[in-house]
This record gives C-alpha cells, sequence and structure tokens, in this order.
C-alpha cells in the first residue's frame, strides 16, 4: 500500500494579523484530515512501497481554505497521473446569523454560530471528510449538510473543467 | 450501453460504459459500470475500453528496456534511479558473472545505463540486467525526461518519427521505455532534438503531429519546407472509428 502524506500551511502573510510561520496546532489538523479525505479515492494498493507527497501552501486565506486545499489537492492528484476512483471535491456550509448558508467567509465563520465543511467523491455521494463546529440542531445539520453535497457538486464541473482546459479545446 | 466517443478526453471518476464492456487499463469495474481512473483519452477497441493516461509515471513491467542512472553502489549491486516511484538494482554478478571486482571500477555514481528490467517481485523491487544487444553504459550525450505514455508517440509508427529526428539531426538517439531519452551528436543537433522532443510531449495528444514536427525541425534546421507535401498532409484527419 503507498503512503499519502500531506502538509498543510500557511504564509505568515495569508492572514490579517502575521501569523507566526511553522505548523501549529490548527494546520497539523487539517494536514491529516485532507490526508484522510484523499486516502479513499486514490488506488493506493496499486502502487506498494511508496509515498505520494502533498503540500498545501496557503497564500491567502479568506475562509474555507481547507476545502479549497482538499479541492485542489485531488486535482493535482489526478493531473500527475495517479490513478482514482473518483475525484475529491470539498465545500462547507454553515450557519450565519441564524441562516443556514453555503460556502462560508472568514467573518462568517468568526460570527457564525456553526461551520460544516463536507469533502465527496461525487459519482457515488460517498462522503470522505465531515466536520462540524459549533451547534446546529438536527435540522440546521441536514439542511446544511444536502447544501453543501450540492456546492461540491457545482464545484466537481470546474474541477473537470480546469483539468480538460489544460489539454486544449480539441478534445474539451 | 457506452457513454464516451473514442478519444474523447475524460477524468477520474468519469462513467465510461456499462457491463458489456471489458475493463482496459486505465479503468475499473465498479458495480456494473466502467470508471476511468485518470487524466486520459478513451480508446475503445471491440468491447475492451481502455483509458491512455496524459500524464503518469513509469511503472516497471518484466522486459522493458530502460534508461537508469546509477545512485548508489552497494556491496553486491548497484542502485539505479529509472525516472519511477521504484528504484532498481543491478546485481554485479550480471556484470562480472562469478568474478570479484571492485564494483566502481565497472560503473561508478552518476553513470548512465541502458538496461533491460529482468524481474519484478511482488513488493516492486525491480532487478536490471545488461544482457542483451545494445545494452551498456552511455558515453556523453544529453538526457531528456519525457511523460512515459507519450513514448509510443515519439517512436511513430514503425519508428517513423524517431528515424525522422534521426536523419535531420544526425543523432544517436535510444528511448527507454521509462520515458528518458538520450541523444548524441553535433552539440547544436542535440539541442535541435531536444527541442523538437519536448514539443512532442506537449502535443501527444493532438493530431497531425508528424507534420508539425517535420516542419519544426526544416525551421530549426533552416531548411526549405516542401510546400505540396505540407498542404497534401495537413489535411488528413485522425481515423475515427463509428460505435
Amino acid at each position: 500500500m503507498a503512503v499519502i502524506r500531506c502538509r498543510y500551511n500557511m504564509a505568515p502573510f495569508s492572514v490579517g494579523d502575521r501569523k507566526r510561520p511553522g505548523p501549529d496546532r490548527r494546520s497539523v489538523e487539517i494536514s491529516k484530515i485532507t490526508a484522510d479525505a484523499l486516502k479513499p479515492a486514490v488506488f493506493l494498493e496499486k502502487f506498494p512501497r511508496s509515498t505520494i507527497d502533498v503540500f498545501i501552501e496557503i497564500l491567502e486565506a479568506e475562509g474555507g481554505t481547507r476545502c479549497a486545499g482538499i479541492t485542489a489537492a485531488s486535482v493535482a492528484l489526478a493531473d500527475a497521473g495517479i490513478p482514482m476512483r473518483d475525484l475529491v471535491v470539498s465545500c462547507a456550509a454553515g450557519k450565519a446569523d441564524g441562516n443556514v448558508v453555503l460556502d462560508l467567509s472568514e467573518d462568517e465563520d468568526k460570527e457564525g454560530e456553526a461551520d460544516l465543511p463536507v469533502a465527496i467523491m461525487p459519482r457515488t455521494g460517498e462522503i470522505t471528510l465531515l466536520q462540524m463546529d459549533g451547534h446546529l440542531t438536527s435540522e440546521e445539520f441536514d439542511k446544511a449538510l444536502d447544501l453543501a453535497v450540492e456546492g461540491c457538486k457545482k464545484i466537481n464541473e470546474i474541477q473537470k473543467e480546469a483539468i480538460k482546459n489544460r489539454y486544449g479545446e480539441e478534445n474539451g | 450501453m457506452i457513454f464516451v466517443e473514442d478519444k474523447n478526453l475524460v477524468v477520474p471518476g468519469d462513467v465510461l460504459a456499462d457491463d458489456e464492456y471489458h475493463t482496459g487499463r486505465g479503468t475499473f469495474r465498479e458495480g456494473n459500470k466502467i470508471c476511468s481512473s485518470l487524466v486520459g483519452l478513451v480508446a475503445v477497441r471491440d468491447k475492451k475500453i481502455s483509458v491512455i493516461p496524459l500524464q503518469s509515471k513509469y511503472i516497471p513491467k518484466r522486459g522493458d528496456v530502460v534508461i537508469g542512472e546509477i545512485t548508489d553502489i552497494r556491496f553486491s549491486m548497484w542502485n539505479l534511479d529509472i525516472n519511477s516511484p521504484y528504484s532498481g538494482i543491478l546485481p554485479a554478478s550480471d556484470v562480472f558473472g562469478k568474478e570479484k571486482r571492485e564494483l566502481n571500477k565497472a560503473f561508478d555514481i552518476g553513470d548512465v545505463l541502458f538496461l533491460r528490467v529482468v524481474d519484478i517481485d511482488e513488493v516492486k523491487k525491480v532487478k536490471l540486467g545488461l544482457k542483451g544487444r545494445g545494452l551498456g553504459k552511455f558515453r556523453g550525450g544529453i538526457l531528456i525526461y519525457i511523460t512515459p505514455t507519450k513514448v509510443p508517440r515519439l517512436i511513430g509508427k514503425k519508428g517513423s518519427m524517431i528515424n525522422m529526428i534521426k536523419d535531420e539531426t544526425k543523432c544517436d538517439i535510444i528511448v527507454g521505455q521509462n520515458g528518458v531519452v538520450w541523444v548524441k551528436g553535433e552539440p547544436e543537433m542535440e539541442r535541435v532534438a531536444e527541442k523538437v522532443i519536448n514539443m512532442i510531449e506537449d502535443q501527444a495528444h493532438t493530431s497531425g503531429l508528424t507534420d508539425r514536427v517535420r516542419n519544426m525541425l526544416y525551421e530549426l534546421l533552416g531548411k526549405e519546407i516542401e510546400e505540396e507535401k505540407e498542404d497534401v498532409d495537413e489535411e488528413v484527419p485522425e481515423p475515427d472509428i463509428e460505435e
């Protein structure tokens, strides 16, 4: 079995107040969940005794960087020619100002009541990442999850387009 | 039922066909559907559906001829980088037979060798050998790295593409199955060959490539482009297969 290693790192200038460089508790967590979110999609058993490294560098953060990281990493794996069952796509939903909303911004995340990042494999709808921060009633949770999945499917179209655009129009 | 056409560009997870087709390389079966596992072009042959990847890493196969660079010398073998996730080993016995000699006298770190993949075990330990015609150490020349799946395109039908480059640049060119290309000739000609090979890699998935390569070669070598030939060949479309 191959191993997926992931490193999520934020540049010191990526946020409003300068962030101390280097891994912190948050980035270690996101590194782990990114690797876990990608793992089910990759045919790891095809590559015994090997490692796949994923590096995510956040240059500018305004909410939703873990989802953006997962989404971009799966496109990068596909582009590198690594066999996968499906692309992995991620999007967050949450609750801000009493409303269930999709893709929270930094302010909505900080001031809002809840944040719910979700990653799925769109063909089967399998969930590879589900986190929740804050409080949601079970109805709100269902609503937010449906909303996030819907958002994921939209982003998946953009992922496919991005890969196809790389190889010119004639095959688009 | 088939959901794609020959030569369509697909991405991982795209559903290609259902049960009545067979899975080729670059595809997998899930339930009663056949899906793509790679970014590549669909190839349908009879009832077999496969995806030719546009980008890949070299996975060693027994019998392949590859170009490798020595990265380490151990007690009784050399370690080689073969442009793959897996490194190769060349046992000393393969070179010296039963004789005992110092390994670094024969090949040193950094030497580039043309080898055959003799055996691969279940943990992908790649054994290499030097037995065969033309196998051995390269002296001089440059190395060019391309995506392994584009090797057939670089060689062309019965070697047409590679022979054209060889003839025009008067270089010796050897292509390893692992996507490493060795070129030796006049320094300017090596550079021309490198440019052309990189162009082939960039445009391997497009049609009418041979003509563009010929034109590029003539341009780089300052030759006249044969007018009639260009006109005739430009119009030839890629053969379409009706399904």
